[in-house]
């Protein structure tokens, strides 16, 4: 265990340090560097040969003087204590406490890079999560060890609608339930939201937060995540616990890979990111899901700020070719004042066919929200009309089409940030809706369908009706 | 080198997946080699003087150098023999079930295991004898893989001459010896059940064959109107999103091939695991036999190690190579080819070679070129036929089809599913578009079908893709003036294709119509352009569209979908209904004395 210190490196470049001469040293193994002041900062061997090992720095070659750096090599990796007594702390991007209480003691060191779950080994999720939120309940479901990104702006609600499932999701208030929060690269107020709603409002009991704020170091971002699902791999499949974790905003993560590669001087590829931005996302979002022979599960709600709103962007369009759906807000909606602007055409939740209706939420949920989705996706046709000949033009069912879509947006996606719909409330207010267009338009529903919800009609204490006004 | 003879160098380098090492220049380019104290696989895929260059299959993580680099003697190679069907393996052919056993829920490295469980007894059959002139080809024995398959167990590849010993009707295991061979010099060479096979080496068969017959997908909008024909080649392209997987996973339960081989390249694990809990209680309709035992997955996931990704492509085409020798029709699906192109592009990036375009290496269209160029259908060495479909599912960054893999792609195949992102957000699934689709198999399955289906089955179709074309002319005068101003033949030819989108086109892969016959679906088809021929002659006679279309039978035609597959009845008894129906009208029209205005 004695590990020999090195003095002097041989170049700076970038994050990354070269030293010489050094040996025995493994790939990946964790590096303390101590600059001339004696400060500590942690670094890790990303590449090593015969002459020479590469060490990327995690807050940064700032000020280091090549002669006089110290580095000593650990022979361990980059790692994570854990231990039930984490729950309820904090900690900073490389998951080192930030709250004051001290180190964790009498845990185990887990290897936050994990290791790939053999698919043999998983179980197929299938259990609703209720958030209470209408357009994600009926049409864009969140099921328990899913992997459900929200695709976001900036300046969009996205902050907010994560704490709404996370504190409403229908788990809270149990024991085994338990939120994991990693901050990547966010800002000081919307951490202080988070540690506000999550932690101050007392709903959850179990949760361990990761801050990596916007004036903390880079290069730390790719490991922020990393020690985050660690916990929360631990929480789910050691403690048995229901684990919902919020990474936010996976474009700083990704950012700081393009970053790390560009100062590597590698070949990139779309947009400057690193040709392997696929796989190491991947090796992030696959770190989700059910286990056959463990009791716990682990969601994951990853945040992302679209670029300029493009959804072909790199960073959302690979996290979409990974993750099991979306929930896309748009901006639109949101000028228009609907909170949760939640674009429900373009978001999906690809595990919702297995896991709903008949014995999971109710029988007609599986034909309603495809009536849904295709009315609602004839009112954007029909809108595209409307603003070429003008609304007045427009036959009768079109207009009808228009007042479903407007009612549709106002009473059923917009919905209160402390507003918790049942389920049954969310699939009774879709029929309602749907009763002001011609039957003859529903063809995704059965006769019986039409039969029992709309001309039985009940009552959902929502007032729909001909006088909601034009909100454009 | 100095003690057994067993071939050893040392790492000198470590980067990511790729590691150099030295001393190794008896090594062969493609080797096998065990890497490091951990003795991670991998391959060599350069030789420079006395240094190798080695893509490892597994995380490489702690690796030092110095450590020792063994050789194994062979390329990259899987087993082959009974026991594939119906397991799960890794991109290297690693069987899940036996590394979960070994190691738990998550994976490991370094581990060795048997392929094709050595343990298992299979009831050998022999079907020659003693004394017989045997080739590559021949057929030796066979063993009930399981209910759906018989395996064949033929001669391999580079074996001939006389047999001088056969396994009677008895039990054996993978590596036991089943047959004896003199060849023309007089050795004698040992044949186990089991053998090995190099997978970056194509199975040599006799002669390619003309395709004739389609591979039935039991989706309507393929088998209607691009058809893919068994040895043929398909792609799917599309954003995320817009169903590449579930088309895959519709194939690889509906399609009659006699096997399937799935490929999880890239994508993710609970993909692969509800093929794994859904397929052994789902019913190929043909036998009503679990699917499960025609299926063989290969599974390596996003998250799994890259260079494992780029080898999955290999060992699952050359296990369908194996089977297609024994005459059956394969049909082997992957997705997606586009993590298999990145994982190329991955390890090229890390050999510092000059990219081509968006960082991929020239060799790229090389590479998919040998690929697809393995499927098709040929005259096997034993003299039967059998034949590799491949369905490989394509996913363009940001749903741009002119990104290199997309762009070589269509270059080596000849079936074209274009996946829309705009259907898919208005939920219309299949979300394949039917105006950038194409097949160029459809002329060659025209006679298969014509005699199978229906003798206006071409016909048919070609009415079909005309009526969509002149709709998208129509639609796009709609999106600019409305429907209201436009006359009614024009608005007659809308109706009918939005009758063909919703009646036929659509298909949910979640329902009672998750699989449709060809004939039900040309049934469909025939009854809409029924319509569409009776209706254009009614407005023509100058009836108004609002009363053509205002007799419920008209929309009831969408709902025919949803029936169950066999019933032909109810199509034959609605057409009669909606002639009824539309004869009264043209009838209520000529009565009132055409005194009404057109609508
Ligand atoms: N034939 C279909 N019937 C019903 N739903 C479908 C059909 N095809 C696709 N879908 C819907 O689209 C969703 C996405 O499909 P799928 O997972 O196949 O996309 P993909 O193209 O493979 O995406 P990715 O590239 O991200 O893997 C499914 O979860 C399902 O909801
Ligand atoms: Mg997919």
């Amino acid at each position: 265990m004695i590990n020999t210190e090195y003095v002097g490196i041989q170049e700076v470049n970038g994050p990354f340090i070269l030293v010489e001469g050094v040996r025995d040293v493994s790939y990946g193994e964790m590096v303390d560097i101590r600059d001339t002041r004696g400060n500590l900062r942690r670094g890790r061997v990303i590449l090593i040969s015969e002459k020479a090992c590469l060490i990327q720095v995690f807050s940064g070659t700032q000020d280091l003087v090549p002669a006089t750096t110290r580095v000593r090599f650990l022979d361990r990796f980059l790692e994570f204590g854990v231990s039930p007594q984490i729950l309820g702390r904090i900690f900073n991007g490389l998951g080192e406490p930030r709250d004051g209480c001290g180190t964790v003691y009498g845990g185990r060191t887990l290897n936050v890079n994990g290791q790939p779950i053999n698919p043999m080994a998983r179980q197929y999720p299938r259990d609703f999560i209720h958030t209470g939120i209408s357009s994600l309940d009926t049409l864009t479901t969140l099921i328990r060890g899913q992997k459900l990104p929200i695709f976001s702006g900036n300046g969009l609600p996205h902050n907010r609608l994560a704490v709404q499932i996370a504190t409403q999701s229908r788990l809270v208030g149990s024991d085994n339930f338990a939120v994991v929060f990693a901050g990547v690269g966010i800002k000081h107020d919307d951490a202080e939201f988070f540690q506000r709603h999550l932690i101050e409002s007392g709903t959850i009991r179990n949760i361990v937060m990761f801050l990596n704020l916007a004036d903390d170091p880079v290069i730390e971002r790719i490991a922020t995540p990393r020690f985050a699902l660690t916990t929360a791999e631990y929480l789910a499949f050691e403690l048995d616990m229901h684990v919902l974790i919020i990474l936010t905003d996976m474009t700083n993560y990704c950012e700081a890979l393009r970053e790390l590669g560009v100062a590597r001087g590698e070949v990139p590829s779309r947009k400057g990111y690193p040709a392997y931005m696929y796989s190491d996302l991947a090796s992030l979002y696959e770190r989700a899901g059910i286990l056959t022979d463990r009791k716990g599960s682990l969601t994951q709600l990853p945040i992302l700020t679209m670029p300029n709103d493009d959804i072909t962007h790199p960073i959302p369009d690979l996290t979409g070719f990974i993750t099991e759906g979306q929930i896309v807000l748009s901006r639109a909606l949101d000028a228009r004042g609907v909170y949760p602007p939640v674009e429900v055409l373009m978001s999906l939740s690809r595990l919702m066919k297995d896991s709903i209706g008949k014995g999971y939420t109710r029988e007609d949920h599986p034909d309603l929200a495809s009536q849904i989705f295709a009315s609602y996706s004839r009112v954007q046709e029909i809108k595209a009309l409307a603003g070429v000949v003008g609304e007045d033009e427009l036959g009768k069912t079109d207009q009808a089409y228009l007042a479903f879509g407007r009612d549709f947006e106002k009473l059923f996606v917009n919905q209160g940030f402390d507003e918790n719909r049942e389920i049954e409330l969310s699939l009774d207010l879709c029929w309602q809706l749907l009763g002001a267009l011609p039957e003859s338009e529903l063809t995704r529903v059965s006769q019986s369908e039409i039969k029992e919800h709309i001309k039985g009609k009940k009552e959902t204490g929502l007032q729909a009706g001909p006088d909601s006004s034009h909100t454009k | 080198m100095e003690k057994h003879m067993i071939n050893e160098g040392r790492i000198i380098t470590v980067n990511g997946p790729v590691v150099r090492a030295a001393g190794m220049k008896f090594f062969g380019m493609r080797e096998m080699v065990r890497v490091g104290e951990e003795n991670l696989i991998g391959e060599i895929i350069r030789m420079e003087g006395d240094e190798a260059v080695i893509q490892v299959y597994e995380e490489t993580e702690g690796l030092r150098i110095g450590e020792a680099v063994r050789g194994t003697g062979e390329p990259l190679s899987v087993s082959l023999g009974p026991g594939l069907l119906g397991h799960i393996f890794d991109g290297i052919g690693r069987p899940l079930n036996t590394l979960l056993l070994k190691e738990g829920s998550f994976l490991g490295r370094g581990l060795s295991v048997e392929q094709i469980d050595p343990d298992q007894e299979w009831l050998v059959t022999p079907k020659t004898a003693a004394g017989e002139v045997v080739a590559p080809g021949s057929l030796l024995a066979v063993v009930q893989e399981t209910p759906l398959l018989e395996h064949r167990i033929l001669v391999p590849p580079g074996f001939a001459g006389e047999l001088t010993w056969i396994i009677g009707g008895e039990k054996a295991k993978s590596g036991t010896v089943i047959a004896r061979i003199r060849d023309e010099y007089g050795r004698e060479e040992s044949l186990p059940l089991v053998h090995r096979w190099p997978v970056r080496t194509s199975r040599p068969s006799r002669q390619r064959l003309p395709l004739r017959t389609p591979l039935i997908s039991g989706q309507r909008v393929i088998d209607g109107l691009f058809p893919i024909a068994k040895g043929g080649v398909a792609a799917i392209p599309g954003g995320f999103g817009t169903g590449k997987t579930v088309t895959q996973h519709q194939l690889a339960r509906w399609s009659d091939a006699q096997l399937v081989i799935y490929i999880g390249c890239g994508e993710r694990g609970n993909e692969m695991t509800e093929v794994l809990e859904e397929f052994p209680s789902l019913k190929d309709p043909r036998s009503g036999r679990p699917l499960m035992e025609r299926t063989i997955l290969i599974a390596n996931t996003s998250n799994m190690p890259v260079a494992a990704r780029e080898a999955s492509i290999y060992t699952g085409i050359t296990i369908a190579e194996y089977y297609r020798d024994m005459g059956y029709d394969v049909a082997l699906m992957a997705d997606s080819t586009s993590r298999w192109a990145e994982a190329i592009r991955e390890i090229s990036g890390r050999l510092e070679e000059i990219p081509a375009e968006e960082g991929f290496p020239a060799y790229l269209p090389t590479r998919l070129a040998e690929f697809y160029e393995r499927a098709g259908r040929v005259e096997t060495l034993g003299g039967g036929q059998g034949s590799i479909t491949i369905i490989g599912a394509v996913s363009p960054p940001g749903g741009d089809f002119t990104e290199p893999v997309t762009r070589h792609t269509k270059r080596f195949i000849r079936c074209f599913w274009a996946l829309d992102k705009r259907l898919a957000n208005a939920r219309h699934f299949p979300a394949i578009n039917w105006l950038d689709s194409y097949s160029e198999y459809a002329g060659e399955l025209e006679d298969w079908f014509n005699s199978e289906i229906d003798p206006r089955w071409k016909e048919r179709r070609d009415q079909a893709r005309s009526l969509l074309a002149e709709d998208d002319h129509i639609q796009q005068i709609i999106r600019l003036v409305g429907e209201d101003v436009l006359p009614d033949d024009q608005r007659l030819v809308a109706l009918c294709a939005l009758l063909v989108k919703n009646g036929f086109l659509q298909q949910s892969a979640f329902g009672p119509e998750s699989y449709q016959s060809p004939k039900k679906g040309f049934a469909i088809l025939d009854l809409i352009l029924h319509f569409w021929e009776k209706a254009r002659g009614m407005v023509k006679s100058g009836v108004p569209l609002s009363l053509i279309k205002k007799p419920p039978e008209v929309m009831e035609i969408t709902r025919l979908r949803e029936l169950p597959s066999d019933d032909g009845e109810a199509i034959a008894g609605l057409r009669n209904r909606l002639d009824t129906a539309l004869d009264r009208v043209a009838a209520e029209r000529t009565a009132t004395g055409k005194r009404g205005n057109r609508s």
